[in-house]
């Protein structure tokens, strides 16, 4: 769902300034690099580590929200949710697979994501305790993943910026249904503004966190922006979230919480923007270091399914074997 | 007032509530997988599978809606009856257990909604015969699926093939009550609106048999089959999942969602 702010890529890179200015000149004639193409060694290095923990993310994104499948208040909600839920697991599989064309197994992507060695967005490791936050999710987590994605659909590399157009307008679906699920708890009972306003109160630092360092703090986005992996800058994306998102909470009657919100008329060169109070930096990196409140039981829950599925797939293998051999016997007899 | 003979009668609505409750039921239990399968194209192909199942459920609920016309929608008659009055066989609402479990329930099930929503295109009931070629067509895919994986776990591994054994043991005795004809379903039959399991029983069994030989699996004998959820009386586990189901109907009561 999310890859903005990647933390710890290294776009180091050893090749000839001869070769880096060739294809620097086809990224800046917005050629789109294929896999097979040549290409240097960080790029390969900065896009897999960017795509794995963009699947990761979608991967691990289903357990937040899964957590509600079964307790879903209406039919309809929960026939919406299983299918949003769902959506995110084939995210993943399109980036496990666009990651695959670079030549990284998804078994390989799946024991570091395990292991730790390799990261999701943090925002998945914030709880879900009211039916409100599933609105919460699709509003603001997909509202800000829209922000990231969009420009990705323009990134140089060829299968990542394919792969971002359908997921793109899944995300955008996912953004209006939760947003529709907030208005209706909004239009309905005390308690279900309330909880409404719980959910906003408890999502909305952490979705602009989702955003990633600051542009000053941010030591990989140099690089990423000038191979066009990246277009737009960490706090560029941020601004137009608060921006598009603030008049979102006000038309459907709750409050951003965040006593330092004002709209700025200068802001945006003069077309008006809004400013916001300083963002929690210290709860950012504990949660990016495991130290938040679901990191342990996220990882958890996904090393208990791959590690209970491991006789399923063991056993599909040993089928799928078993079925060759037999079509050889099969065939050798027949000659 | 209803009239227990015919179309919109207590038994017409009873009979396709068990109907309703069926696809709930599983649906419900399949969508437990998701996020936590073997694979990630299971994680994909689980909830795809609940999904038709909830999908048909709510058609089925409103339908009944619409017949009882008093005022309940599909939400109250999914969400706010009683374990008592919940029509489900039982085997829909056996915990999944390991994935052998949930996809041996999977084949069992769908190896005889598929005929039976086929059966289902001559009924006299149109809402009914409406859906069935859908249905249908999505049982079709559920037995594929369903049965695939049996063979490849049942001629997969020892680990495997022990444990689609341990699944065909404790699921088979579920399997009678599919056929069962209750009496609301009885009068069903009769007035054309629901068609009779009878002469599905041959050919489902001709399937799994089909399937369990490339699978190295047998037909247990049952001598005690496990019957009980056309009348309401469900095993231990039912409970757990209706608190889960009903929690928000139950403690946010007449609140829209």
């Amino acid at each position: 769902m999310y890859s903005q702010g990647l933390i710890g890529a290294d776009s180091e890179t050893e090749e000839s300034e001869e070769f880096l200015a060739a294809f620097q000149a086809r990224i800046d004639r917005e050629e789109k690099i294929e896999p097979n193409d040549p290409m240097p060694q960080g790029y390969r290095k900065t896009l897999v580590r960017q795509i794995g923990q963009h699947a990761h993310s979608e991967i691990v994104g289903m357990l937040p929200e899964g957590n509600w499948i079964t307790r879903a208040p209406t039919l309809r909600r929960k026939i919406a949710l299983l299918a949003k839920v769902q959506d995110e697991g084939g995210h993943g599989l399109y980036l496990y697979c666009a990651a695959e064309t670079l030549g990284v197994s998804r078994e390989q992507m799946t024991e570091e994501l395990l292991s730790g060695k390799a990261k999701y967005s943090s925002i998945f490791n914030y709880p879900t305790p009211s039916w409100a936050d599933i609105g919460a999710i699709g509003w603001l987590v997909d509202g800000a993943a829209i922000m990231n994605q969009v420009p990705l659909c323009r990134c140089s590399f060829g299968p990542y910026a394919r792969a971002m157009v359908r997921v793109c307008k899944e995300e955008s679906f996912h953004q209006r249904q939760g947003y529709e699920l907030m208005m209706t708890l909004t239009e309905g009972t005390d308690a279900q503004r309330e909880m409404a306003q719980d959910a906003l109160n408890r999502w909305w630092w952490p979705s602009l966190m989702m955003f990633g360092p600051h542009d000053s703090e941010s030591s990989n986005s140099d690089q990423s922006m000038l191979w066009k992996i990246k277009r737009f800058s960490n706090d560029e994306l941020r601004q137009k979230f608060v921006d598009a998102t603030v008049p979102q909470a006000e038309r459907i009657g709750l409050t951003v919480p965040d006593p330092d919100l004002k709209w700025n008329p200068e802001k945006n060169d003069g077309e008006g923007g809004y400013d916001f109070g300083a963002i929690d930096w210290d709860e950012f990196w504990r949660v990016v270091k495991g130290g938040g409140p679901m990191n342990r039981d996220r990882i958890a829950a996904r090393t208990k399914a791959w590690e209970d599925g491991a006789w399923v797939r063991e056993a599909a293998l040993a089928h799928a074997e078993k079925r060759k051999q037999r079509m050889q016997a099969a065939k050798v007899a027949a000659e | 007032m209803t009239n227990n003979q015919s179309y919109g009668g207590a038994d017409h609505i009873e009979a396709l509530l068990a109907l309703a409750d069926d696809h709930l039921i599983l649906g419900h239990r399949l969508s437990e997988w998701c996020g936590h399968a073997p694979m990630l194209e299971e994680d994909l192909s689980l909830p795809n599978m609940a999904l038709d199942l909830l999908g048909q459920a709510r058609n089925l609920f409103a339908h009944v809606a619409n017949l009882e016309n008093c005022g309940k929608s599909e939400d109250d008659l999914a969400y706010l009856r009683s374990d008592r009055e919940y029509k489900n066989c039982l085997m829909v609402e056996r915990p999944n257990g390991d994935f052998a479990h949930t996809m041996l329930r999977q084949l069992y099930f769908a190896a005889f909604m598929q005929p039976y929503w086929q059966a289902m295109e001559d009924s006299t009931d149109d809402t009914l015969r409406a859906l069935a070629g859908k249905a249908e067509k999505e049982m079709s895919y559920h037995i594929r699926h369903a049965g695939e994986w049996v063979v490849r776990l049942g001629d997969g591994t020892e680990e495997s093939a022990h444990r689609m054994v341990n699944a065909v043991v404790a699921l088979h005795p579920y399997t009678d009550e599919l056929f069962e004809i209750s009496a609301p379903l009885q009068n069903c039959i009769e007035h054309g609106l629901l068609p009779d399991p009878t002469p599905i029983r041959a050919p489902w069994q001709a399937m799994i048999e089909d399937i369990f030989s490339q699978a190295y699996l047998t037909i247990p004998d049952v001598p005690f089959p496990q019957e009980g959820g056309r009348h309401g009386r469900h095993t231990e586990d039912f409970g757990h999942l209706l608190s889960e189901l009903q929690y928000m109907q139950r403690a946010y009561p007449g609140m829209a969602w």
